[in-house]
């Protein structure tokens, strides 16, 4: 397991000595040094990965069999799912993957904001995997207008017309989205073809945060750097065979959507073919995405929500500067380990006040946990950085005792 | 280095640990195989296609000397309604040089109706000779423009480059005037 | 501007908004035979329900996603799906002279839908569209008891409410007023296994029938899907084995 290409068959050795890809693989993964004390919380980046995998090969064979245009699309949806062979399943695979797909990003965030893995040296993996959550947002809400259905629509329209918020330009660049004068078949079919493409750009930035990671090397729940090979196990198999291992259990909590619940995280109305004369009593988003809906409609302006909801994710590109802790983990910040979990909760607040109608308690509540949200990031962030006061480092990964 | 601060094991804990490694591995690796089946399958003619694999027509229609051509899994299928004439020359054929041998008889199932799938043996074009007017070859039956075959009146090939005669696909006659194709 | 007139014309389709059924009341939860993770469909039901809807509901709703080849999977044969096939007439064509022709249907055709076009089916409805039902369970929210809870939630408008022209009081329908009429009478239809029609009765076997027609894959979605969550339990257990073991070695 331990031997290096060099002492491989010749076969390897003279494609290694041209392309070095099994030296690169052997230190990639086998020779990486990994903090040996990571927990199940570090198991979802890889299965990011892996999700990704999923739906880019679902996405290719129904691809194969989808018709990107107004009159067929919701038809040719319903054929993959009666007619076309397994179908039905890798269909369900594809819808219910892009909620696991979110879920496991949205942990694997919260697991880098617990322990502080957007601090230097790791602000750039930080905003690699940020811009990844960013195309995945814009790709998910295009691939949910494909089947053409009810939410489809009105979720293409409404989300659409956010662009028509922007002072002047505005109606000339939403007329330019829809290449039209309302949401029709061209927006449909630049809808397909971008859906099928940023995945593609999502593979790219990937990458480029797999370099950043392998760079600044990984974070762990301590939040110290390893000091010495003591600190450190090779990555295989040691994590190869934990993220294997985290693998099954997520793939029986999907599969389980998949096979028994696989309308669960949809909504009824998009079974109900496009209508553009006849709006839905209401427009919801997809689970993913409530808790930025429920920051857009928190201001009663549209500007102002508009440039809110962006902000909300534009305002994390900026943590690792708000956040003044030269302390990384939550484990050594008293404080920070409250509200870091008061912040959870605000965004879970969030996501429910999304999903309601706009009005009464609802809207209020929203506002608040709105407030909440950037008062978190924007204030409590800086301030708990001058002073907390947090508790001593261990000495090492080794020796989490401290030493005094 | 990191191999002989940790060890890899040895003995009895090592023979286990290959083990469980090994199974682990195969489970992974006949799962993703599996997961693999619904993605292959799925380019294999779908139900909707399936059902269109057998096509039903009515013969009353097709006059004696008449040739029509009916789509059939996407490709056209020859139906002539032989006259007594084609059908004399094309058994007294059977005893010519054929590049394919094959009797009239065996390409038939009802003398006056010969039915083939009308795709060259060649390289896949649509031999003419459908249509009145078209030509229809040396031997009275059909030609491929493409590259100059000619089939004979019980479409075997008898001149040119196609190496087979054309296809008779699987028909059977659901009763005197109604022909299933598939 | 545009927005003001699609709202207008928005306005006008009512009937169609009340109809995404937004605001109605929770159904009652119902003993169906394909609940659960191995729940199937009854095939009696489903051929009573077949009837049910060839009789009454295709009056007026289209199944445009099921073909008759389909109806295999309820129990009829061959020769009986042809015969249920040819005894509708359907337009085919252009033919050789460029002329649409109407043909006997066959096992490949789509279910007929009673109207030609949408616009056609408004104007034979006072404007209210009868929405296909192909996919009617899984376009509502607790779709088979929302179905059965609609056909069998036809009563007397209470009291103090006025039910507009054109429209039927039903309890279960958001807003209460429902532009369909009652279509389930006790004793409307005969059912060739004797079964006793009742409204409850003929509600539960449409509504099985619909389901199978919105899920036709449930059945083997259940069934693959207990042999994959068992394998995948079977595999994780080993990992984990070898997970334990591996990192026993770590101190």
């Amino acid at each position: 397991m331990s031997a290096s290409s060099q002492s491989q068959g010749p076969i390897v050795r003279w494609i290694d000595e041209r392309l070095p890809v099994f030296s690169f693989m052997q230190h990639e993964l086998h020779e990486y040094p990994t903090p040996k004390n990571l927990n199940y919380w570090w198991n979802f980046g890889s299965l990011a990965g892996i999700v990704l995998v999923i739906m880019i090969a679902t996405g290719i064979f129904l691809a194969m069999n989808y018709t990107p245009h107004v009159d067929h699309a919701f038809n040719s949806v319903e054929r993959i799912m009666r007619d076309v062979n397994y179908g039905w399943l890798i269909r369900y695979v594809h819808a219910n993957g892009a909620s696991m797909f979110f879920l496991v990003v949205y942990i694997h965030i919260f697991r880098g904001l617990y322990y502080g893995s957007y601090k230097p040296p790791r602000e750039l993996l930080w905003w690699l995997g940020l811009v990844i959550l960013l195309l995945m947002m814009a790709t998910a809400f295009m691939g949910y207008v494909l089947p053409w259905g009810q939410m489809s629509f009105w979720g293409a329209t409404v989300i659409t017309n956010l662009f028509s918020a922007i002072p002047g330009v505005g109606e000339p660049i939403v007329t330019w989205l829809w290449g039209g004068f309302a949401v029709d078949n061209p927006t449909l079919q630049r809808f397909f073809s971008l859906h099928y493409l940023l995945p593609f750009v999502i593979v790219g930035v990937v990458v480029l945060h797999l370099v950043a990671l392998h760079t600044a090397k990984s974070n762990n729940p301590l939040g110290i750097d390893p000091k010495s090979d003591k600190d450190t196990i090779p990555f295989h198999p040691y994590y190869t065979i934990k993220d294997m291992f985290g693998l099954g259990v997520f793939l029986i909590v999907f599969m389980a959507f998949v096979f028994y619940a696989p309308n669960f995280l949809g909504h009824p109305d998009n079974y109900i073919p496009a209508e553009p004369l006849v709006t839905p009593a209401s427009i919801v988003p997809e689970w993913y995405l409530l808790p930025f809906y429920a920051i857009l409609r928190a201001v009663p302006d549209k500007l102002g929500g508009v440039l809110l909801m962006f902000g909300a994710i534009f305002v994390l590109f900026a943590l690792p500067w708000l956040d003044s802790s030269k302390v990384r983990s939550a484990r050594f910040r008293p404080i920070y380990k409250q509200v870091f979990w008061i912040f959870l909760a605000d965004c879970i607040v969030l996501g429910w006040a999304g999903a309601q109608k706009p009005e009464g308690a609802a809207l209020l509540i929203g506002q608040l946990a709105t407030a909440y949200y950037f008062f978190h990031l924007l204030i409590l962030m800086p301030l708990l950085g001058r002073y907390e006061k947090t508790k001593p480092l261990p000495e090492s990964i080794s020796q989490p005792v401290l030493k005094s | 280095m990191s191999d002989t601060a940790h060890g890899h094991g040895g003995g009895d804990g090592g023979t286990r640990r290959d083990f469980l490694a090994l199974a682990g591995a195969a489970f992974g690796a006949a799962g993703a195989g599996l997961a693999l089946w619904p993605l292959i399958d799925s380019m294999n003619p779908a139900k909707d296609v399936l059902a269109l694999s057998s096509v039903e027509i009515d013969l009353k229609p097709v006059a004696v000397g008449q040739r029509i051509t009916v789509k059939w899994r996407g490709k056209p299928v020859f139906i002539d309604h032989r006259t007594p004439d084609q059908i004399s020359k094309a058994q007294a054929d059977d005893k010519a040089d054929l590049k394919d041998p094959q009797s009239d008889k065996d390409r038939v199932k009802k003398a006056e109706w010969l039915v083939m799938v009308g795709v060259c043996t060649h390289l896949g074009c649509v031999p003419l000779g459908q249509k009145v007017g078209q030509p229809r070859g040396e031997f009275g039956g059909w030609f491929c423009p493409c590259h100059g075959s000619h089939y004979d009146a019980s479409g075997r090939i008898r001149k040119g480059p196609a190496p087979k005669n054309l296809e008779v696909p699987v028909y059977s006659f659901l009763n005197d005037t109604t022909l299933r194709v598939g | 501007m545009m927005k003001s007139v699609a709202f207008a014309l928005a306005l006008l389709a009512l009937p169609v908004v009340a109809a995404s059924a937004a605001d109605a009341p929770k159904p009652a939860k119902q003993d169906w035979s394909f609940s659960g993770p191995f729940g199937t469909y009854d095939r009696n039901a489903l051929q009573r329900g077949f009837q049910i809807y060839k009789e009454v509901c295709s009056a007026c709703h289209s199944l445009y996603q099921v073909y008759y080849r389909n109806l295999e999977a309820l129990g009829y044969n061959e020769a009986e799906i042809k015969a249920l096939a040819a005894s509708v007439e359907v337009q085919d064509g252009p033919n050789d002279n460029g002329e649409m022709f109407m043909r006997p249907g066959r096992p490949y055709d789509r279910f007929k839908s009673p109207f030609a076009n949408s616009q056609a089916a408004r104007a034979a409805n006072n404007g209210a569209m009868p929405v296909d039902l192909s996919v009617i369970t899984k376009a509502r929210a607790h779709g088979p008891d929302y179905v059965y809870a609609l056909l069998t939630g036809y009563k007397a408008a209470p009291a103090g409410v006025t039910v507009l022209d054109g429209m039927n009081y039903n309890s279960a329908f958001g807003g209460q007023q429902i532009a369909m009429g009652a279509p389930l009478a006790e004793g409307a239809i005969t059912f060739a296994d004797g079964t006793k029609a009742t409204v409850p009765q003929m509600a539960k076997d449409v509504t099985t029938f619909l389901t199978w027609a919105a899920e036709p894959e449930m059945e083997e979605r259940k069934k693959l899907g207990f042999k994959v969550i068992l394998f995948l339990l079977v595999m994780t257990g080993v990992l984990y084995a070898a997970k334990r073991k591996i990192w026993s070695q770590i101190h």
